[in-house]
C-alpha cells in the first residue's frame, strides 16, 4: 500500500491525548505499511506534539522498527542461543542463497525480507524461523525450502 | 461409554510442530457428530521435543501420544477414541502396561507450582480456570486478610524473583507498599528477551489468568490501581491469549471496578515491546513504556519508590507473579517446603540446545543439574560427550562437566561465576565451541548495548574483536590477558545488568575451557570442529558406510561417492558447516 498522509494521520489521531504513545503509534503505522513512511515522524509532531526528534529516535532504537519498505512475508530466523548451537548459522546462510538475497535483507521479487532475530522461543525445535506469524520448528534446509516454495505458490 | 477427552497442546511449540493439521483432523471427525467426544486445546505440557502432542483422556485412564500428525491423528481418532484400543507404539509411556501410561522421568521429578495448569487447561477459557481455584487467592487475599498479613506471607513462603536477580519479593512489595504516594502502579515482565528461554512464554499461552491473579494480589497488597504486562513482541500467540483472558476477567468483573464487590479496583494495559533486550531491565523497562528509548537509569531511586511516570511502582517477572495465588492458597510453609537454602520453592526451566528431550521443565530448587538435563533431559543425543549447560543467557555463564552435581539453587550458581538468570539452560555438546559460544554471547550483548555507558558501548566491541580474532585464528598470546583485563572494567563501569553481567560468558568459558583458547590461539585448531578457519571436516574411510545421508545433507554439494562407494568431502566447495557430521549415524565425520 502506498502510504499517503491522510491515511498516517487517521491512524495517529486516536492517540491523542494518551500519554507514553510513541512505541504504540508507530508500531500502528508500521503494522499497516510494514515499515515507517518517511512522513511518519512529522505527522506524529503535529499531531501529537512529540518532536520528531523523539519518535525518530525511538524508530532507531528498537529493532523492531524499520526504515525501509519490506517484501510481503517477512521471515524471521533466529539466531538465538538454542538455535545458534544447533546449526542456525548454516540454515542462515542457506535462507539467504536460496532467496538470492544480496546484503541487505529484502528479496527481488518484493516476496520476502529476511530478519535475523535472537529467540522465537521454540527453542525446543530448533533451529526455528518464524514467517509473518507461524512458526517453524525442527528445521533442514530442504524444510525450509519446502516451506518458502507453499509461500511463492500462493501468489507470494 | 464414557466420555473421551481429546486435549491437544497448542501452544505455539505445539503449532509451529504442527498442531494445527492434528486440529483440524480431530475437528473433521467431531462434526460427523459424536456426543462423547470432547475437544480441548491446552497450553504446553512441556515436552516440547515431541510436540504435536496429543491426550486422550476417560475413565480408563490417560494416555499421551507424541509426534502426532494429521494421519497418525486418523487413526487414534478411529482406533483409540472410537475403538478403545490405544495405539501403544505411539504413546509417551512404556508399552507394557494395560491401562494408566506411566509417565516418563520426564514428570517424575517436576513439581508443578507454577505450571500448576499449563498444558491441562484451556488457556482460552476463564471457566477452565476458575474450576482449578482460579480467583480464589485473590478472594481470599481481598475478603480475608490485610495486606501487612499478604506480605508476609509472601516473605514467609521465601519466594525470590524469578527474573534473574532473586530478589526476595515480599521485600520489594514492602518498600512499594510502604512508599508515600497515592497512584501507584504494577509492572509484569514478559520481556523474556535472554535468547534460548521460554518458560515466561509457556506460561502466557498455557495459563494467562495465574499471572493476571498475581498482579492482581500485588496490586491490592501495595496499593496500586493501574498495571502494565510488557510482552516481547516476538510471541504473538501470547499476547493474543493474554487479551483473551484479560478481555474475560474485564467481562466478569475480576478486573474492573469494585472487584467482587470491595474497594479494590485495577486494570491492566499490554505494552508490546519493540525489540531490545535491554528493556527487560526494569528502569529501561519503564522507560520503554513511557515512551522513550529504553535505557536504564542509576538506582537509586528504585521503581518502588520511583517508577513508571514517577509514582511508586511494583515490578516482578511472570513466573513469580504466577507462583503467588499458589502461595495464598496453600500457604508460604507449603512452598517452604520445596527447595533448600534460601532458594524456596520450584524454578521452571526451559532445556534446550543438545539435549534429547528439550522443554520445559519445574524442579524443586536444589534439584542437581544433573538430574535435570540428564534423567529429565535425557541427556545428549546421539550419545555423543556433554561439554557444558549455559545458564543465565548473556550475562551468565558455562557450568562444565565437573559442576553437574552443582544444585540450581541462587547461591550455588552464582559460585560457579553462572547466574541462576531466568531459567534458561542450552546445553552444548563436544561438538560445541566454547570460544565460539563466547564470541556468539559478545556479539549479542554489543549488539543490545544501548550505549550509555561507554564501557559497555565500546568495551564490548574491543572483546568481540579480540574474540573473533581468535575465533579466525589470528588470535595473540596476549588476548586472554586483554578479554579479562576488558571484562573487570566492563563489569566495573557499567550502569545497569546488561553491562555488568557481558563479560560473563567469556570469564566462564575461559575459566573451565582455557585450554581451547590455547588452541585456537597457539595450536590454530578449533578442537570442536565450529570454527570455520580452523578447521577441516574428513570422512574416515573405515567407518563410513556409504549411506548417503551427509551427501544428502551437505548445502553446498561437497561430497562425493555412490551408494557402496565411500564418500569423500571436496575441500574446496566444503564451507565448514558441520552438516555431514551432525547427520553422519556412525560418526564417521571428525575433524583433520
Ligand atoms: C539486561 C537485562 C535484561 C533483563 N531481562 C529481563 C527479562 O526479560 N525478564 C525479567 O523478568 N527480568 C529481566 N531482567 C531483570 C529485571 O531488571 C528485574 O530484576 C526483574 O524483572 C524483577 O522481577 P522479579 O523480582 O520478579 O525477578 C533483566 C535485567 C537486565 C539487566
Ligand atoms: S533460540 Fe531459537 S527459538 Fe529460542
Amino acid at each position: 500500500m502506498k502510504p499517503k498522509a491522510k491515511d498516517i494521520r487517521e491512524i495517529v489521531a486516536p492517540f491523542k491525548g494518551d500519554r507514553g504513545v510513541t512505541i504504540p503509534v508507530l508500531q500502528a503505522i508500521q503494522n499497516v505499511y510494514g515499515y515507517l513512511p518517511p512522513e511518519t515522524f512529522s505527522i506524529i509532531e503535529d499531531e501529537l506534539g512529540i518532536p520528531s526528534s523523539v519518535s525518530y529516535g525511538v524508530a532507531t532504537f528498537y529493532s523492531q522498527f524499520r526504515l525501509r519498505p519490506v517484501g510481503k512475508h517477512i521471515i524471521k530466523a533466529c539466531d538465538g542461543t538454542a538455535c545458534h548451537v544447533r546449526g542456525s548459522q548454516t540454515l542462515l546462510s542457506s535462507i539467504k542463497d536460496h532467496l538470492d538475497l544480496k546484503d541487505p535483507e529484502s528479496s527481488n521479487d518484493g516476496l520476502f525480507t529476511l530478519e535475523i532475530v535472537a529467540c522465537l522461543g521454540c527453542c525446543s525445535l530448533a533451529p526455528v524461523m518464524m514467517i509473518d506469524d507461524v512458526t517453524y520448528g525442527n528445521l533442514t534446509i530442504e524444510k525450509m525450502k519446502e516451506i518458502i516454495m507453499t509461500y511463492r505458490k500462493g501468489g507470494g | 461409554m464414557s466420555k473421551t477427552l481429546i486435549r491437544i497442546g497448542y501452544a505455539s511449540c505445539g503449532i509451529a510442530a504442527g498442531a494445527k493439521d492434528v486440529l483440524a483432523v480431530v475437528e473433521k471427525r467431531m462434526k460427523k457428530g459424536s456426543r462423547r467426544v470432547e475437544l480441548q486445546k491446552t497450553g504446553c505440557i512441556g515436552i516440547c521435543f515431541d510436540e504435536p502432542i496429543v491426550q486422550i483422556i476417560n475413565e480408563q485412564g490417560q494416555w499421551t501420544y507424541r509426534k502426532v500428525d494429521g494421519k497418525k491423528m486418523e487413526r487414534i481418532y478411529d482406533e483409540h477414541v472410537l475403538g478403545g484400543a490405544p495405539i501403544y507404539e505411539w504413546t509417551v509411556g512404556e508399552l507394557s502396561t494395560g491401562g494408566e501410561v506411566p509417565d516418563r522421568p520426564i514428570f517424575e521429578h517436576q513439581q508443578r507450582i507454577a505450571l500448576r495448569n499449563t498444558g491441562i487447561i484451556d488457556p482460552e477459557s476463564l471457566d477452565a480456570y476458575l474450576e482449578k481455584q482460579g480467583y480464589q487467592a485473590l478472594e481470599k487475599v481481598l475478603k480475608e486478610m490485610d495486606p501487612d498479613m499478604v506480605v508476609k506471607e509472601i516473605m514467609d513462603s521465601g519466594l525470590r524473583g524469578r527474573g534473574g536477580a532473586g530478589f526476595p519479593t515480599g521485600l520489594k512489595w514492602s518498600f512499594c507498599k510502604k512508599a508515600a504516594g497515592d497512584r501507584k502502579f504494577i509492572i509484569c515482565n514478559a520481556d523474556e528477551g535472554d535468547p534460548g528461554a521460554f518458560m515466561d512464554r509457556n506460561l502466557l499461552e498455557g495459563d494467562p489468568h495465574s499471572v493476571l491473579e498475581g498482579m492482581m494480589i500485588a496490586a491490592n497488597t501495595i496499593g496500586a490501581s493501574e498495571g502494565y504486562i510488557y510482552c516481547r513482541a516476538e510471541y504473538p500467540l501470547a499476547i493474543r491469549r493474554l487479551k483473551i483472558a484479560i478481555g474475560q476477567a474485564r467481562e466478569r468483573g475480576f478486573i474492573g471496578k469494585n472487584i467482587m464487590g470491595t474497594e479494590f479496583s485495577f486494570d491492566i494495559t499490554l505494552k508490546e515491546g519493540a525489540g531490545a533486550f535491554v528493556c527487560g531491565e526494569e528502569t529501561a523497562l519503564i522507560a520503554s513504556i513511557e515512551g522513550e528509548r529504553g535505557m536504564p537509569r542509576i538506582r537509586p531511586p528504585f521503581p518502588a519508590e520511583a517508577g513508571l511516570w514517577g509514582k511508586p511502582t511494583n515490578n516482578n517477572n511472570v513466573e513469580t507473579y504466577a507462583n503467588i495465588p499458589w502461595i495464598i492458597l496453600n500457604g508460604a510453609r507449603e512452598f517452604q517446603k520445596f527447595g533448600i537454602k534460601s532458594s524456596r520453592g520450584t524454578k521452571v526451566f526451559s532445556l534446550a540446545g543438545k539435549i534429547n528431550r528439550g522443554g520445559l521443565v519445574e524442579v524443586p530448587m536444589g534439584t542437581p543439574l544433573r538430574k535435570i538435563i540428564f534423567e529429565i533431559g535425557g541427556g545428549i543425543p546421539k550419545d555423543r560427550r556433554f561439554k557444558a549447560v549455559q545458564l543465565g543467557g548473556p550475562s551468565g555463564g558455562c557450568i562444565p562437566t565437573q559442576l553437574l552435581d552443582t544444585p540450581v539453587d541462587y547461591e550455588s550458581i552464582t559460585a560457579t561465576g553462572a547466574i541462576m538468570g531466568s531459567g534458561g539452560m542450552v546445553v552444548m555438546d563436544e561438538n560445541t565451541c566454547m570460544v565460539e559460544v563466547a564470541r556468539y554471547f559478545l556479539g549479542f550483548t554489543q549488539n543490545e548495548s544501548c550505549g550509555k555507558c561507554t564501557f559497555c558501548r565500546i568495551g564490548t566491541l574491543r572483546m568481540l574483536e579480540v574474540l573473533e580474532r581468535i575465533t579466525k585464528g589470528q588470535g595473540k598470546e596476549t588476548d586472554i590477558d586483554e578479554l579479562k583485563e576488558l571484562a573487570e572494567l566492563i563489569r566495573a563501569s557499567s550502569l545497569c545488568g546488561l553491562g555488568q553481567g557481558a563479560p560473563n560468558p567469556v570469564l566462564t568459558t575461559l575459566r573451565y575451557f582455557e585450554n581451547e583458547y590455547h588452541a585456537h590461539i597457539v595450536d590454530k585448531k578449533c578442537p570442536a570442529g565450529v570454527c570455520k578457519e580452523l578447521t577441516t571436516f574428513v570422512i574416515d574411510e573405515e567407518v563410513c558406510r556409504a549411506c548417503g545421508l551427509c551427501k544428502k545433507a551437505c548445502p553446498s554439494e561437497a561430497i562425493e561417492g555412490k551408494p557402496g562407494v565411500k564418500h569423500v568431502i571436496v575441500q574446496d566447495r566444503c564451507i565448514k558447516c558441520g552438516s555431514c557430521r551432525e547427520v553422519c549415524p556412525f560418526d564417521a565425520v571428525g575433524t583433520g
